[in-house]
């Protein structure tokens, strides 16, 4: 049994919920790696009595999840805010049918969007979906709460969705875990009942009935619910939850604040008996409206701030203006960031094998859709090789948009291997079917980079270490019945141009998959090692429009052109060797070793 | 409010910041305080800036520290000392590693490297302990150590056992390095600061 023995730990929220899972009796895990809740099911995977999978996409892992609920089983499915977007369909449906085995959605938001491409608040799925929505503060009440998330849903036969946000997620805390026993299987099983387990509209419309009944007695349960808490103070009151509370408590420390853990359905009588306590009251929440609007609706009367929190991630600074509107006082003024200090951005590492597919793309001057992984940096200055991302998978399909509508020129699609396996595939079928002529070009770096190396369908393994089948992309391509499918080697720079060259401009739709492993996991593969000989280097800077973090300009100018030289930067060189590609002058050359 | 410790720790991904932040949390958790950290996982990892933060108390809320509030700032790279100089509040402590690591921005002549760092330092930081880090970690054979060079002198500024130090890093560190990871503790308690007699 990993990682269990003290009941004292520093965890993340992250962490913390898988602790809870273990300890709650979860018995099936499956979920899609996504910024920043990953970390969930690689900790669940530390416990074997689990089994736990990557699915292939988030709508898969929620159904796997409702799957095994189905068979009276305690699961859980993790995922980022955007992808309970993919996982919808399933989830509105199941809150109709409800869980036989307690199960627990987890939507990780990302307020600010540290690694995300939008801001959204899935609380309002609470509502939209008919669900009980707890939202943990920090470390400990992720724990505490995924555990009661799994008995809520089994009292009341609920999908329950736990809320957590980038800082409650990847903030560590210290977590008191108590006696660390796993709950055995319950006496659930799987029941035979069409009335209740499948929704055409003859039954469904007793489901409906029947999920607006357990709303009404999940209100009730709120109002006694251990999660909702006051802690009295001075006339100014706090309703506030999940990170929220964080902030305010430390920047109110004499306000009364109602921090609410169980926050749909709305503990009504409890918020407007705090509402008559306190002589001004604010609603302090990460993201959108969802407490606020609900008290108003209740007619409570709220306080505006001047200074919206709506927008981004909330902060002590944010809090602390906040307090001293409220005290009537000025804001205190922060220091500066220094100016003029040079930018550092993430970027390709040296030696990722993206960079050359899109040094080959800039150079055919295509319009090219993205996707979302690493490869979104593909977008940058000097790469500037990308035009457009959207979703997961929109690669493909925004590529065929395109060319119906008549976009003149080369337009390509850029998507990763394990985002093709999530959602690429259906795009690609699509194309075939509706006689397109686009090209569908995958890098495929045999892993999930972005999210830090998960395995996925194209790996050979699964999350839990096992031997599996190893999906080829160029397979499913020509399964689906694409006819002009080839794998290049995006070292190999003009191969990988007359490969895209050719297929860009032919009249059927075409894959081309771009292989080669990503450098991190291959890094101890590093061998050749470059230098530049700076005889024959003008600084002409062809070698920088790759944009690799190896090359550097040096003080030292050349005569014939005035510029600056390049050297490689030896520690940062992993020997891709497309600098030499690149190089007119031949100036690269290997190192000779003494 | 000041019963709260707050260490900023900066550098650049790939510098071993996460466990550094993970030896502190270990280090209150050891001596009965509570404690709170916070980092940036995912997009913000490729070669770009890293912040964590480590807030140690009795009683600890907020995993993120107020601007100008902290008062050590650990930077494992010398740019981002000075970018991140305005969370050290007044009188702080800044513990900068003395490497430099030029970003994509400079290297391809996009911007300029700013001159004379080592004076912009000291004007930035009235308390100052600059620290060959990286000297230190390569004389040691493993320049992956820089990481516990750096708390090794930022304990220099804390009240903390000798004992619950080696006892936090040898539980984070894996078996097969820990001997390197606990020199280089002791070399950055032992560092000469540059500047400095």
């Amino acid at each position: 049994m990993a990682n269990v023995g003290e009941s004292r730990k520093v965890l993340s929220g992250n962490e913390a919920i898988a602790h809870a899972a273990y300890v709650g009796g979860v018995e099936v895990a499956s979920a899609y790696p996504g910024t920043p809740s990953t970390e969930i099911l690689e900790n669940v995977a530390k416990f074997p009595e689990i089994y736990c999978e990557w699915a292939v996409n988030e709508k898969v892992g929620m159904e796997v999840a409702i799957g095994a609920s189905f068979a009276g089983a305690r699961c859980l499915t993790a995922m980022k805010h955007v992808g309970l977007n993919v996982a919808l369909d399933p989830l509105m449906t199941f809150a109709y049918i409800g869980a036989n085995g307690g199960m627990v959605v987890v939507s990780a938001d990302d307020p600010g969007m540290h690694s995300s491409q939008n801001e959204q608040d899935n609380r309002n799925i609470a509502r939209f979906g008919k669900m009980p929505l707890l939202e943990p503060s920090d470390s400990q009440d992720c724990y505490d709460m995924v555990r009661a998330a799994l008995d809520l849903s089994e009292e009341f036969e609920v999908p329950v969705l736990v809320r957590t946000t980038t800082r409650v997620s990847h903030s560590s805390g210290v977590v008191d875990l108590g006696p660390i026993e796993r709950r055995p299987h319950g006496d659930r099983r799987y029941k035979k009942d069409i009335t209740r387990n499948i929704p055409v509209p003859m039954f469904a419309r007793g489901m409906r009935a029947r999920l607006e009944d357990k709303l009404r007695r999940l209100a009730e349960h709120a109002e006694r619910s251990p999660f909702q808490r006051i802690e009295r103070g001075d006339g100014v009151g706090i309703v506030t939850s999940g990170i929220g509370y964080a902030y305010a408590r430390e920047a109110f420390p004499d306000a009364s604040i109602l921090k609410l853990g169980m926050t749909h359905p709305l503990p009504e009588r409890i918020v407007r008996e705090f509402a008559s306590t306190v002589e001004r009251l604010y609603v302090v929440e990460e993201g959108d409206a969802f407490l606020e609007e609900q008290l108003l609706a209740l007619g409570i009367r709220v306080e505006t701030p001047r200074a919206s929190l709506r927008i981004g991630e909330l902060s002590p600074d944010r809090l602390a203006d906040l307090a001293a509107e409220i005290a009537g006082r000025e804001p205190r003024t922060r220091p500066a960031p220094m100016p003029g200090l040079p930018a550092r951005p993430p970027v390709l590492c040296p030696g990722c094998s993206h960079r050359g597919v899109f040094h080959a793309l800039h150079r055919l001057r295509a319009l090219v859709t993205g996707d979302i992984g690493c490869y979104s940096l593909g977008a940058f200055a000097p790469l500037d090789a990308m035009d457009t991302i959207v979703c997961m998978g929109a690669s493909v399909t925004n590529a065929h948009g395109l060319e119906k509508a008549g976009q003149p020129g080369r337009i390509a699609a850029v998507i990763g291997d394990s985002t093709f396996f999530h959602s690429g595939i259906t795009g690609l079928l699509n194309m075939v079917y509706n006689r397109s002529r686009g090209t569908v070009v995958v890098l495929d770096n045999h892993t999930t980079a972005m999210t830090g190396h998960q395995q996925h369908p194209g790996t050979g393994k699964t999350l839990m270490g096992d031997e599996t089948a190893e999906t080829r992309i160029e397979d499913v391509a020509r399964g689906l019945g694409v006819r002009r499918v080839r794998v290049v080697d995006p070292y190999d720079l003009e191969a990988t141009y007359e490969a895209l060259k050719e297929e860009l401009d032919s009249p059927e739709p075409s894959v081309i998959v771009c292989r080669r492993p990503c450098i991190l996991g291959a890094r101890a593969k590093v061998e050749n090692r470059y230098e530049i000989g700076p005889d024959k280097c003008t600084g002409c800077g062809v070698c920088l429009r790759l944009g690799c973090p190896a090359m550097e300009k040096t003080e030292e100018v050349a005569e014939a052109t005035g510029k600056d030289k390049v050297r490689i930067n030896e520690v940062l060189c992993v020997g891709c060797g497309l600098c030499v590609q690149v190089c007119r002058l031949d100036a690269v050359h290997e190192k000779v070793r003494p | 409010m000041s019963a709260i410790l707050n260490v900023s720790l900066v550098g650049v991904g790939g510098q071993g910041i996460l466990l550094a932040g993970e030896i502190l949390c270990r280090v209150a958790l050891l001596s009965g305080k509570d404690v709170k950290k916070s980092e940036v996982h995912g997009m913000a990892q490729r070669g770009g800036s890293v912040v964590g933060q480590v807030r140690i108390g009795e009683r600890v809320h907020s995993p993120l520290i107020a601007t100008g509030a902290s008062d050590f700032l650990v930077a494992f790279e010398k740019v981002e000392a000075l970018r991140f100089a305005h969370e050290l509040k007044p009188g702080g402590v800044a513990v900068v590693n003395d490497q430099e690591i030029r970003p994509i921005t400079v290297t391809t002549g996009q911007s300029v490297w700013p001159a004379d760092l080592d004076g912009k330092l000291r004007a930035a930081f009235p308390r100052l302990d600059l620290i060959p880090a990286l000297g230190i970690a390569t004389g040691l054979g493993n320049v992956r150590v820089v990481n516990l060079v750096m708390i090794g002198a930022l304990s220099r500024h804390l009240e903390v056992g000798e004992t619950v130090w080696r006892e936090a890093i040898a539980a984070l560190v894996p078996a097969k390095v820990r001997e390197i990871n606990l020199k280089a503790f002791e070399a950055g308690q032992s560092a000469l600061v540059a500047g400095k007699p």
